[in-house]
């Protein structure tokens, strides 16, 4: 396999609390390669979006603090970069969509004005060569009669609208990689649907890589090439997608399946995962899922489970494999 | 855009009434006999006879508030008893001098205002930002003219680098303006530096969290671009609603700093009046400076539609 | 608002006497002010108890041992008068304080509770407020007379519609409340849920307030003295003493540096202490925090 786009090993970044260092993501490895679609899913505080801010250096230093890791992008360590030198890789290699569309633009600039300064700041271009790759750009993300909403202030739009053009901003210079942090949480399900449905045309005609952070499962089911499960700040089990869906291996992907409702079998009762996330204070020397986990023995508590290799691209960092593959038949 | 201020000239009519019938009924609260206090201990019956009539004090309150009204219309204010001139026409002749002053004080507040507030946000919980802070709060904790008898004491007494007092203007010889006017404007400028300083600050925590600074960031912005051009523009919509609060504690901050500093401005003419129960230049004094600083307030709205677009529809 | 209601609550009342002590500017506010009201109510003891003994021949002594705060122009021990000029100046802050609670309270509940009262009041407060505060206190007190009365009144006047607008503006909040609509829906009467449920809650920004209010009325009483609108000066307040020593200023700089200084303290100790309740009780602050 070819080299991937973008390769994060040891990951771990804490933030400064009143109790202490809280390690919000510990020792995660994950690839995306070019041209793929990889999935992120967990639950809020799972580490997701913190993984992804690490990388791009958007987290508030203080109170985080990337400790450790490398994330080699293209052949450089985004995490060793200096800060000009990573400017020049966000926004134009790396493109990024958040999840608050009401929030994530600038209330008092016109919208064409926040397209078109990604390009004059990466592409060198003028004002109005600028403006007429926004216009380009805002009929590409599918807003209507785009000339005209150049000089569109953000409230004028809906948040389905506002995604879009967040969306044209953070694929303006055509970039390589695009970090989607719940991009459609806060929209209304039909909403949802056409931002997914657009993502995914976009990625089809450029050729783009999608990191995709979710807590939904249907969108990882619809969306994804690759699933990278995260529980409690670390990576629980990666798989390619169908893998996942039909052969979960770790207990707590197991449990996020169960927990999903699912059309074709409507008569089963959804179950749902015992306990809650552990705060992220507490230092425990063994897997971080075993208070939770009924498969869970004395060593799960004892050591950390590394990833186990299951079949090809598919690990899951679990002593119980074995008898997980089971447990789900039951 | 003028929908806007039309409505806003509307809305300051109903307040103009009111603030115009408290200038006209302070007068109604002198203790006593207003013309017996005018006319001092000095005056002969006959003096105080005189002030009563000028007054209109010996006709019923009706008619005193229809002459007051009727006058004031035609822009008058009656005349100030103390020098025998017409009270706008004495306001109008000291105005500018005020005006240069407070201004000065009122760049010195902007520039460095902002410049502490944006500088101590961004060094946030460092020890810049203790410094900061903490000189923003003696700031506003200093009573003004004393600060100016401070400045007095060193800067003309022991350093001999000022002048106690005067005043140039600077349209007559600028350096002659800086040499009297820095010491009253910084006066006038440091509890207002303070409380800009306070205020930028606290804007700008409040809006370096939010997610669109995040986005600017994440397009690859230069850290100046995102502090001094998205930071900063939304930051600017709570301080441009203090300026024209500031504007106003510098107006009537002039009163008490030119009497310190002998200016002759409109403060130091309203000063005099008090000492001396002016009533006819207070009343209008004060009936002035509250008209001209609605009329600021509804200039800073405008600003304010200006630096938010998210007004400028309503 | 679990942290305002708390305010009656002993057990949360602990919890939040002991975020104040760990807030530092709340304990170096506090600490001031206290030290200021130490010195001020023993002032007989700490000086000779006589502020106004005339010592011809001891005039315009420089601060020393003898005289810590040295002289004035006719011998009179600085030290007493400073420490006895702050009773008048912090009586008349802390009258201006209590007249701002009594009818900041009744004025803001009132436009706040009572529809129909809100346009009325809050009009009346624009206008008081269209007049730049000084000015205003400037205006009242030049027309009432100097007197320390005067000052109490002019004051109280200038910042009364602000600590009644504040407060307006939660009773609106706290009105709108969940548990402020289960009692109404139990058949309350307005005074019953005004008193005690609505305005418990508002006490926070009120207390935030009136430490500010504090602040400005010692600062603004110093400038209505220096200007002779304060108390005649057979007991000197600190404004009247900056005015006395202002001609002073070029053989005896003590007489002015002194009593500014001690304003300058008191008023840093009160905004200390505003900013440290504003950071603990104001809610809006705890959720920036949280």
């Amino acid at each position: 396999m070819a080299e991937p786009l973008l390769s994060v090993r040891n990951l771990t970044t804490e933030f400064a609390t009143e109790r202490g260092p809280a390690l919000a993501v510990d020792n995660v490895d994950f690839d995306v390669g070019s041209g793929e679609v990889v999935g992120m899913i967990g639950e809020s505080g799972s580490g997701k979006s913190v993984s992804a801010l690490s990388i791009l250096g958007l987290l508030p230093t203080p109170p985080a603090r990337v400790r450790a890791g490398t994330a080699f992008f293209e052949g450089q360590d985004l995490l060793r970069l200096r800060a000009s030198e990573l400017r020049r890789i966000r926004g134009r290699r790396i493109g990024m969509i958040f999840q608050e569309p009401m929030t994530s633009l600038n209330p008092v600039f016109q919208i064409g004005d926040q397209i078109g300064e990604t390009l004059r700041v990466h592409e060198k271009l003028g004002r109005e060569a600028a403006r007429r790759r926004a216009v380009e750009l805002l009929d590409r993300v599918g807003i209507p009669s785009a000339a005209k909403r150049l000089d569109d202030y953000p409230h004028h739009l809906s948040g389905g609208m506002r995604q879009r053009v967040m969306i044209a901003i953070a694929l303006a210079c055509n970039p390589r990689l695009l970090i989607a942090d719940e991009p459609t949480t806060a929209l209304d399900v039909t909403v949802q649907a056409q931002i997914l449905e657009l993502l995914r045309a976009l990625q089809r005609d450029s050729g783009m890589a999608i990191l995709m952070i979710t807590h939904n499962m249907g969108v990882i089911a619809e969306f994804a090439d690759r699933v990278v499960v995260m529980y409690a700040g670390r990576v629980a089990e990666t798989a390619p997608v169908e893998r996942l869906f039909d052969h979960p291996r770790h207990p707590y992907s197991q449990g996020l399946l169960d927990a999903t409702p699912v059309l074709e079998r409507v008569e089963r009762r959804l179950r749902t995962i015992p306990g809650s996330l552990p705060t992220p204070t507490g230092i425990d020397p063994g897997c971080r899922f075993a208070p939770r986990c009924e498969l869970a023995q004395d060593e799960c508590s004892r050591a950390r489970p590394v990833p186990v290799a299951i079949a090809p691209g598919h690990a899951a960092a679990c002593f119980r494999t074995d008898a997980s593959a089971q447990w789900r038949l039951a | 855009m003028l929908a806007y201020l039309v409505k806003r000239l509307l809305q300051a009519i109903p307040i103009l009434a009111i603030v115009s019938l408290l200038s006209f009924g302070l007068i109604k609260l002198v203790p006593g006999d207003p013309a017996v206090v005018m006319g001092g201990t000095t005056a002969t019956f006959e003096e105080i006879e005189q002030i009563r009539r000028n007054l209109g004090l010996d006709r019923p309150v009706y008619v005193q508030i229809g002459a007051f009204y009727w006058n004031l219309l035609q822009g008058d204010l009656g005349n100030s008893l103390l020098l025998g001139q017409p009270v706008v026409g004495a306001i109008v002749e000291r105005l500018p001098v005020t005006l240069w002053l407070a201004s000065y004080a009122l760049a010195l507040t902007i520039v460095l205002g902002l410049a502490t507030g944006i500088i101590a946000a961004l060094q946030h919980n460092t020890w810049i930002d203790q410094v900061a802070t903490g000189i923003a709060l003696i700031g506003v904790s200093l009573p003004n003219f004393w600060l100016g008898l401070v400045m007095i004491v060193v800067f003309s007494v022991h350093l001999g680098w000022l002048p106690t007092s005067g005043y140039v203007a600077p349209t007559d010889d600028l350096a002659g303006f800086f040499r009297t006017a820095t010491m009253p404007a910084t006066a006038l400028a440091l509890l207002q530096i303070g409380l800009l300083t306070r205020i930028t600050r606290s804007a700008m925590l409040e809006v370096l969290r939010q997610d669109y600074v995040r986005t600017a960031r994440a397009k690859g912005l230069s850290e100046w671009s995102v502090v001094m051009k998205h930071a900063l523009a939304n930051a600017m919509i709570p301080v441009v609603t203090v300026i024209g609060l500031i504007f106003s504690v510098l107006i009537s901050g002039s009163i008490v700093i030119e009497t310190v500093f002998t200016v002759p401005g409109m403060g130091s003419l309203l000063g005099n009046a008090i000492l001396r129960r002016d009533y006819p230049m207070i009343q209008g004094g004060l009936l002035f400076v509250a008209a001209a600083l609605m009329m600021l307030n509804l200039a800073v709205d405008m600003l304010y539609a200006y630096f938010d677009p998210r007004v400028r529809v309503q | 608002m679990a942290t305002a209601s708390g305010l009656f609550l002993s057990e949360q009342n602990r919890f939040l006497v002991r975020r104040l002590l760990r807030n530092r500017a709340f304990v170096v506010g506090a600490t001031l002010v206290a030290i200021v009201l130490l010195a001020i109510l023993l002032a007989p003891v700490l000086t000779n108890g006589e502020p106004n003994r005339l010592a011809i021949r001891m005039r315009f002594r420089p601060p020393s041992g003898d005289f810590p705060f040295g002289t004035d122009n006719l011998g009179r021990d600085m030290f007493a008068r400073v420490l006895y000029g702050g009773r008048l100046s912090l009586e008349i802050g802390l009258w201006v304080v209590v007249l701002n609670a009594v009818f900041g309270i009744l004025l803001g509940a009132l436009a706040g509770y009572f529809q129909r009262l809100d346009g009325p009041l809050m009009r009346l407060a624009d206008a008081l407020m269209a007049f730049p505060s000084v000015l205003l206190a400037i205006g009242i007190a030049a027309a009432l007379g100097a007197s320390a009365t005067t000052a109490v009144i002019a004051l109280a006047v200038v910042y009364i519609p602000r600590t009644a607008r504040i407060l307006r503006a939660s009773v609106l909040v706290v009105r709108e409340l969940d548990y402020v609509h289960a009692s109404r829906a139990a058949g309350a009467n307005d005074w019953h849920i005004l008193f005690r449920h609505v305005l418990p809650n508002c006490m926070a920004p009120l207390l935030v307030q009136l430490s500010f209010v504090f602040a400005y009325a010692v600062l603004s009483e110093a400038v209505l003295s220096f200007l002779g609108l304060g108390a005649p000066p057979t007991v000197p307040s600190w404004g009247i003493l900056i005015a006395e020593g202002r001609s002073y200023i070029r053989e005896a700089w003590w007489l002015t540096v002194l009593p500014g200084t001690a304003i300058a303290i008191t008023v840093l100790g009160l905004n200390l202490l505003g900013d440290g309740l504003r950071d603990v009780l104001d809610p809006r602050m705890k959720i920036e925090q949280s």
